[in-house]
């Protein structure tokens, strides 16, 4: 996936969450980036290029048909007058100019849509490129990069900035060069005819030009300004309408409308100002042009009186003008997307340059498992954006095998959850290593790592699909009879079997909602589905009742038999019945051991902790001894 | 990168590869409109109330248009006149050449200033526009009752207010041009049939041709547009996907399959927006032909009427001047035809939000008392969310000043409910709701927000500083009331360790906070907010008991001195209200404090000796049984 080195790249984990900074300096790099996307596209840009050179030379010749109608016209006239011409030849040749003109128009049609057709095709196929790009990387990023990066903003990169590169190469590149041949073309024609005509004919093009360089530096500030500012309003919008009951129940409308007016009067304001500045550079173009074109008639109608040119050669001056007003009245679209490409484009390639932090290492093999075994030796954490002095974990060491499950507890902030993070490699140890079967999980490959490894999640993340789908989300290969076996371990599968459309039944965003505990059992039966060796519950049954907890255990008792689990949890009733349990406060193992011999300690924190819960927890033991 | 191919033909071994289970994106089709009717006079109506504020300034921008048009008009006529008159062969005058030229300058001065008084009006009208109608939208959902809220998925209402105004905002940028383009066209039309009526209807004959070509293309071409349109949006929720759900994806390893998928709906994507742009660029060339066809006849016809003195030379030149300029905007029109039909599906989307009725509003005489007791009283009150179907029914009880009660029950017996009405998120269907010795009806809802602080189950915080969450909605909050307020929750503790303390930004929701954590904070907002009465939901997701043990610090001093209305999760909370009531199925069935209900032995004390951390806890066969008990006894 990584590209060559040439640019500014930066590992994920060490960047802002504020990645967005150095986005105006990168301007025209940006461009030519985009611009040898589009050269990647050989045949297409070839013929697109051609096209576009053939459309603005037909074009071309249109005005010098006219201008030639116009003279055999003035032929016959005078032909007619003096009575000396063949009028039958005259108007055969007016008939011949007549079939040209139709035949360079046709032809120019042809060519243009040939080169706006390649063009947009070009465009399509970069942003369907940048697209799988973009969706590959989010994924290969880090977990620790995605915790600081606001999802609004990541979808207005995936939409609205890979659209605004797309637009580049038929706005920006095919553009320039169809202006560039018409122009250039034009000059070439008009100076052949008459030089002064064609300096005066030309005289907009200077000034039209420096006016577009101007607005364009101006127009893209307003683009970015822009830009964060509707991030913003997107944010603020977004947290309103989520958080509508506590705006509510604060009566904060008044104070919520501040705060929206705020941003979106900012907002409005700069979009009047890029309004200001756009108009004012299309129209003072269009005033250039104009005024180029009446000094066309001017020197030229004075020539004509001189007999220096003829009536025809003028027509044609004044004919190629008018050809030049749509692409003049075009500029101003040409620069405002030559401003929003490079914006969109910088802060496009601000992720696709990312390198992952956590990526298989060069000679990575896939992890060999048989019965799993998970091994802490030392290890030591500190989170990349923290201090260097503030480590999360220090000097962890147990092992978890088959027969020999592990419990981990301990006061919020004890880095219980990290434990549980470095397990799947979300994140490198910073000192000591991990383990798995004897092989270190940096030299394995992530995938194989977290095919072994299932992670159970407090707060799961379901997917706006039927309830098989997310039950098999980890092995969509699963049949119905694997599906409904996790279902039944998770005690999920009576709930479900009692809906009207049973497993088809639809959850996440838009379906039914579920509880807290029975997304908390979906997310259970997920990770038992894929079957791996380690498995992994961090909080994932706080929000399930005592005793469906227990039918789960129970449940479970065959599966782990030859796996390593590792529980974590607050409610000691979720794991004391674990061969080893571990205290962890403030990054290290303060004590270790079974149930009852951390029972033994009158003063143990463990012991503490078992008194303070001691109401809810009696009284599952009472029930648990009466069972 | 590696994914870089030339060919969109999709790979032949992809049928195989895909899983039988697997999906990205929404499983749910496509159920909204995305192409209403061109033109939608209802819409187009509702349009109008928006522009009423804009009034001169659309008056002014409508003769900007006007006047640019007629310039436009006029120019190609003053070269026919200077060629005409001036240059004509033979007769050739100077003087009249530089009035001529005096007269253009004049007229293209007026074309820029109209041109640009034109577009400037428009762009800042559509531009304002879509402020207005945006914030129109967003202020309507501030006001709007909670049950329409609580159908709503904010993703939903999200895309009305960024896709549907962007929709809007496409369409009133082009039709800046468009409208130009529409007067021009008539404007043309009307000099070639006035300058020479027969060539001016042989040069027109071609339209009606390019009319027949546009019946047969325009509902192939709304096909191609509709598909490309689906594809994209079918696209962009499956990034949205693993934007969302991207813990999860790495967890599972779904990234490959769901790249795969990915990648085919892209695909997708990919070829319908080539087909549409075949038929948008098909267009081309065909407009062309008629262009050359339609200028092939001023030459050979307008020749041979020269030739017979029936026509100026000069009416050809302005002729061939016309032709070129005439269809443009016929093509320019045909590619704004779809983005008008998304317009309208756009606009009645947005009306639909902003006509959404607002059941619970102020009285017109409604009171905004600067102080009250803090008594809250229930008469009678029948209450439910649809009709027929009551959630309270003839609920009566009375929480004196001061005092905090307690409400229990198993889930939906109405406690939430009971807490909603005394904030009037939504109103009673029969009996009264009293808070400080007034209906609530009778007072604003803003006074009844000073009043009341509500701590809801989820501690929902916003992307801002940590002062800035506690503070909220209290303007006044000096930073010392903030750091107080925090200190009396216990919050102060963790806050100060932070590298920012109190100025530190919580990421989206408050992720990179505790559940606890951010629980102490709701706490701290509400006690800020310092209002006579406290409603609180307690969390049922337990927490460790570490925080449970801080959180209940904080509860107590939460509680001091406020009337308070609770329900209770804890069995801690709920043996320290100085009263308990027992809601079943939107009647309570107990009242009286713990000891009093123990001793009657109904259902708060099965409940009570079942002997779970929390009520919430009990499986619900065990509290069928408990509930069956009860039906037995009574």
């Amino acid at each position: 996936m990584a590209s060559p080195a040439k640019r500014a790249q930066r590992v994920d984990a060490e960047v802002d969450a504020d990645y967005n900074t150095d986005v105006s300096k990168l301007d025209t790099s940006v461009l030519w980036r985009i611009t040898a996307m589009a050269f990647r596209h050989r045949a297409r840009m070839a013929v697109a290029i051609v096209a576009t050179l053939c459309a603005g030379g037909f074009q071309l010749l249109v005005p010098q048909y006219l201008g030639r109608a116009v003279d055999q016209a003035r032929g016959l006239l005078a032909g007619a007058t003096t009575g000396s011409v063949d009028s039958t030849a005259a108007e055969a040749a007016l008939l011949t100019t007549a079939l040209l003109l139709l035949a360079a128009a046709v032809a120019r049609g042809v060519f243009t849509m040939l080169q706006n057709y390649q063009g947009e095709a070009v465009g399509q196929l970069i942003g369907f490129h940048r697209r799988l790009d973009f969706y590959r990387k989010l994924q290969s990023l880090s977990m620790s990069w995605h915790d600081r990066v606001h999802t609004g903003d990541l979808m207005t990169r995936g939409i609205l900035d890979i659209e605004g590169v797309r637009l580049w190469v038929d706005t920006g590149v095919l553009r320039s060069i169809l202006l560039t041949v018409l122009i250039g073309g034009g000059a070439v024609v008009l100076f052949r005819n008459d030089t002064d005509l064609a300096l005066v004919a030309l005289s907009f093009v200077p000034i039209v030009a420096v006016r577009a360089s101007i607005a364009r530096l101006k127009l893209r500030d307003t683009w970015i300004a822009l830009q964060d500012q509707m991030s913003i309003l997107t944010k603020v919008m977004e947290e309103n309408l989520g958080g509508i009951r506590v705006v509510r129940a604060f009566a904060a409308q008044a104070h919520e409308m501040i705060r929206y007016d705020r941003i979106s009067d900012t907002a409005l304001a700069i979009a009047s100002r890029r309004v200001r500045l756009f108009v004012l550079s299309t129209t003072q173009m269009t005033f250039v042009y104009f005024l180029a074109m009446g000094l066309t008639l001017w020197v030229g109608g004075t020539k004509v009186i001189d007999g220096t040119i003829t009536l025809g050669q003028l027509t044609e001056a004044l004919a190629f003008m008018l050809i030049l007003q749509m692409p003049v009245r075009q500029i101003g679209w040409m620069i405002n997307s030559i401003a929003r490409a490079s914006t969109c484009g910088g802060r496009l390639f601000n992720v696709l340059d990312l390198i992952p932090s956590i990526a298989d290492a060069p000679d990575a093999r896939p992890l060999a498992v048989t019965g799993g075994v998970v091994r802490f030796e030392d290890v030591g954490f500190r989170y990349p954006s923290h201090a260097k002095d503030e480590r999360t974990l220090s000097d962890i060491s147990f092992e978890a095998r088959p027969g020999h499950m592990i419990g981990i507890v301990g006061p919020p902030g004890a880095g219980k959850t990290t434990i549980a993070q470095l397990i799947g490699r979300y994140y490198d140890v910073s000192a000591g290593r991990i383990t798995i079967n004897g092989q270190d999980i940096r030299g394995v490959t992530l995938r194989s790592l977290r095919d072994a490894v299932s992670i159970v999640q407090q707060e799961p993340f379901l997917f706006t699909a039927s309830i098989d789908h997310n039950v098999a989300y980890g092995d969509p290969w699963a049949g119905r009879p694997n599906i409904e076996r996790s279902a039944q371990m998770a005690q999920l599968h009576n709930y479900v079997k009692a809906l009207p459309q049973a497993y088809q039944t639809l959850v996440g965003e838009r379906g039914v909602s579920l509880s807290g505990g029975q997304r908390q059992r979906l997310s259970i039966a997920r990770a038992l589905l894929p079957e791996a060796k380690v498995l992994v519950f961090d909080d994932s049954t706080a929000a399930v009742d005592a005793a469906t907890e227990r039918r789960i255990r129970e449940a479970l008792k065959g599966f782990v038999a030859d796996r390593a689990v590792i529980v974590i949890a607050h409610r000691l009733s979720s794991l004391m019945h674990a061969d080893e349990i571990l205290f962890v406060e403030g990054g290290r193992i303060v004590e270790r051991g079974s149930h009852d011999e951390l029972m033994a300690d009158a003063d143990g924190r463990y012991r503490q902790l078992y008194d303070l819960q001691a109401r809810g927890a009696e009284a599952t033991t009472d029930r648990e001894g009466t069972a | 990168m590696s994914t870089e191919t030339t060919s969109p033909a999709p790979h032949p071994s992809e049928q195989q590869e895909r899983p039988p289970l697997a999906v990205v994106g929404s499983q749910i089709d496509q159920d909204e409109e995305l192409f209403g009717r061109a033109f939608d006079p209802w819409v187009v109506k509702r349009f109008l109330t928006y522009l009423t504020p804009y009034k001169t300034r659309i008056a002014l921008g409508v003769a900007a248009v006007l006047t640019f048009t007629v310039t436009q008009l006029t120019i190609p006529l003053i070269v026919r006149a200077a060629i005409d008159h001036a240059l004509v062969e033979g007769a050739t005058d100077i003087d009249l050449l530089h009035w001529f030229i005096a007269v253009f300058a004049g007229v293209v001065t007026l074309n820029y200033a109209a041109n640009h008084l034109m577009e400037t009006t428009v762009s800042k009208t559509a531009q304002n526009l879509l402020f207005d109608l945006r914030r129109a939208m967003y202020a309507h959902l501030q006001v709007v009752s909670l049950s329409f809220m609580d159908k709503t998925e904010v993703g939903r209402l999200m895309s009305r207010l960024q896709g549907d105004v962007y929709a809007l905002q496409e369409f009133l940028e082009s039709s800046i041009f468009a409208i130009g383009d529409i007067v021009l066209l008539f404007g043309i039309v009307a000099v070639m049939l006035s300058l020479d009526p027969a060539l001016g209807g042989l040069t027109l004959s071609v339209v009606p041709l390019l009319l027949m070509v546009q019946i047969i293309w325009l509902p192939l071409a709304r096909k191609a547009f509709m598909a490309a349109r689906e594809a994209s949006s079918s696209v962009n929720g499956a990034l949205a996907e693993n934007v969302h759900g991207i813990r999860a994806i790495q967890e599972l390893g779904r990234e490959d399959v769901n790249f795969g998928l990915f990648e085919a709906k892209a695909r997708r994507n990919l070829l319908t927006h080539l087909t549409a742009s075949k038929f948008t660029n098909v267009m081309i060339p065909i407009v062309d032909t008629l262009t050359g066809s339609a200028m092939a006849i001023v030459i050979v016809l307008g020749g041979s009427m020269v030739l017979d003195r029936s026509l100026d030379i000069g009416v050809m030149v302005a002729f061939l001047f016309y032709v070129q300029r005439f269809f443009d905007p016929i093509r320019s029109l045909t590619l704004q035809y779809s983005i008008m039909q998304r317009a309208m599906a756009a606009g009645q989307r947005i009306f639909e939000v902003t006509d959404v009725d607002v059941e619970v509003r102020d009285a017109p005489d409604a009171e905004d008392p600067a102080e009250i007791d803090g008594a809250i009283e229930f008469r009678g009150v029948t209450f439910g969310y649809e009709p027929g179907k009551p959630v309270l029914q003839d609920i009566s009880f009375k929480v004196a000043p001061g005092e905090t009660v307690a409400l229990v029950g198993p889930t939906g017996s109405g406690k939430t409910s009971t807490t909603a009405l005394v904030h009037r998120f939504y109103d009673v269907w029969q009996g009264e709701v009293i808070v400080g010795g007034r209906d609530v009806r009778a007072v604003t809802q803003h006074s009844l927000g000073r009043h009341i602080a509500m701590v809801l189950q989820e501690p929902f915080l916003f992307s801002a500083t940590i002062e800035e969450n506690i503070r909220y909605a209290t303007a006044g909050a000096s930073h010392e009331q903030v750091v107080a307020a925090a200190t009396a929750v216990g919050a102060h503790d963790f806050i100060s360790r932070l590298p920012k303390g109190y100025a530190t930004e919580l990421d989206q929701r408050g992720a990179n906070l505790s559940l606890g954590q951010r629980q102490l904070l709701s706490f701290a907002r509400a006690l800020v907010a310092d209002a006579r009465i406290l409603v609180l939901d307690e969390a049922t997701a337990s927490v460790d008991s570490y925080t449970e043990l801080e959180i209940q610090r904080a509860l107590a001093r939460l509680l001091e001195g406020r009337t308070a209305l609770v329900i209770a999760h804890r069995l801690a909370t709920i043996r320290g209200a100085d009263r308990i009531i027992v809601l079943q199925d939107g009647r309570i069935v107990e009242e009286g404090s713990h000891d009093a209900l123990i001793a009657a032995n109904g259902l708060y004390a099965r409940l009570y000796r079942m002997n779970y951390a929390s009520f919430d806890d009990i499986p619900p066969e065990e509290l069928e049984r408990a509930l069956s008990d009860g039906g037995q006894r009574t």
